[in-house]
């Protein structure tokens, strides 16, 4: 079916770019591979009926926070980070055996528990605009409000932040 | 629907050790900056896969609230770079060592 090749095709740039985003030592590079990344995980949740969540993504992710670190990597002027050194061998060998664990223990524990994996429902109701803001109004209020008491703290931590002469 | 439920938790899997080597690599906090985020969108196409395949809007709900987080938290830490930075000219996290000893 062209769909899931489609999903396995723009999975695979995903996970291009996201290598690309963590081996490129030009941070501007980095960050706009970062948002390929992003675009390509909006067409995931396309794929997957997230409607809402694939616009908000590239909204919040490729527009806002990208921007924000755009800008900062161009005021702090950083270039090629030539200069930083590289971790020695034995770093790099230990957090790459810690992740590979990682990968394969969680990969054991899906294969171990299918029940862990639902056939999936035809008819899919819950990915538009609709539910989701008849959810966060009613069940999910309190988390809601939280949300916003935490934007309210990152504001005044910001400000506070930038303004101060440290 | 398209794929199995275990190709994207796969996928989500991958995008997440991608963002761990990164922090664990990278010497440049920007860059450790970006690799978080990295990890958030894994776990956000997760929760989108699940919310998916079990047919209900909690995971939508979710993946707003990580969206949320995601955004006070990059604000919050490039100004804390931006103000070490000014401090020290440097965003090697090796040479930033204010709290040590």
């Amino acid at each position: 079916m062209s769909l899931s090749l489609l999903f396995y095709c723009v999975g695979g740039i995903a996970i291009g770019s996201a290598i690309f985003v963590v081996l490129n030592r030009n941070a501007v590079y980095s960050a706009i591979s970062l948002v390929l990344c992003f675009f390509s995980l909006a067409v995931i949740y396309l794929l997957l009926e997230a409607y809402v969540i694939a616009v908000l993504e590239i909204f919040i992710y490729a527009g806002a926070i990208m921007v924000l670190f755009l800008f900062v990597i161009m005021l702090l002027n950083l270039g090629r980070e030539d200069a930083l050194p590289n971790l020695n061998y034995l770093q790099r060998a230990t957090s790459l055996l810690l992740v590979l664990l990682f990968f394969v223990g969680i990969f054991l524990l899906m294969i171990g528990d299918q029940e862990l994996f639902p056939q999936p429902t035809e008819q899919f109701v819950a990915g538009g605009i609709y539910p989701l803001g008849e959810a966060l109004f009613s069940k999910y209020l309190l988390p809601f409000e939280v949300a916003s008491l935490l934007l309210l703290v990152a504001l005044i931590g910001t400000v506070y932040l930038a303004k101060r002469k440290v | 629907m398209i794929v199995p439920l275990e190709h994207v938790v796969v996928l989500s899997l991958i995008i997440f050790s991608i963002g761990v080597l990164g922090v664990l690599f990278r010497r440049n906090a920007i860059t450790i900056f970006m690799s978080i985020e990295l990890m958030l969108n894994a776990v956000n196409l997760a929760l989108v896969g699940f919310s998916r395949y079990h047919n209900s809007v909690d995971g939508q709900v979710f993946v707003f609230l990580v969206m949320t987080l995601a955004a006070a938290e990059v604000a919050v830490g490039l100004a804390i770079i931006i103000a070490l930075y000014r401090n020290r000219q440097t965003v090697n996290i090796d040479e930033i060592n204010l709290m040590k000893n």
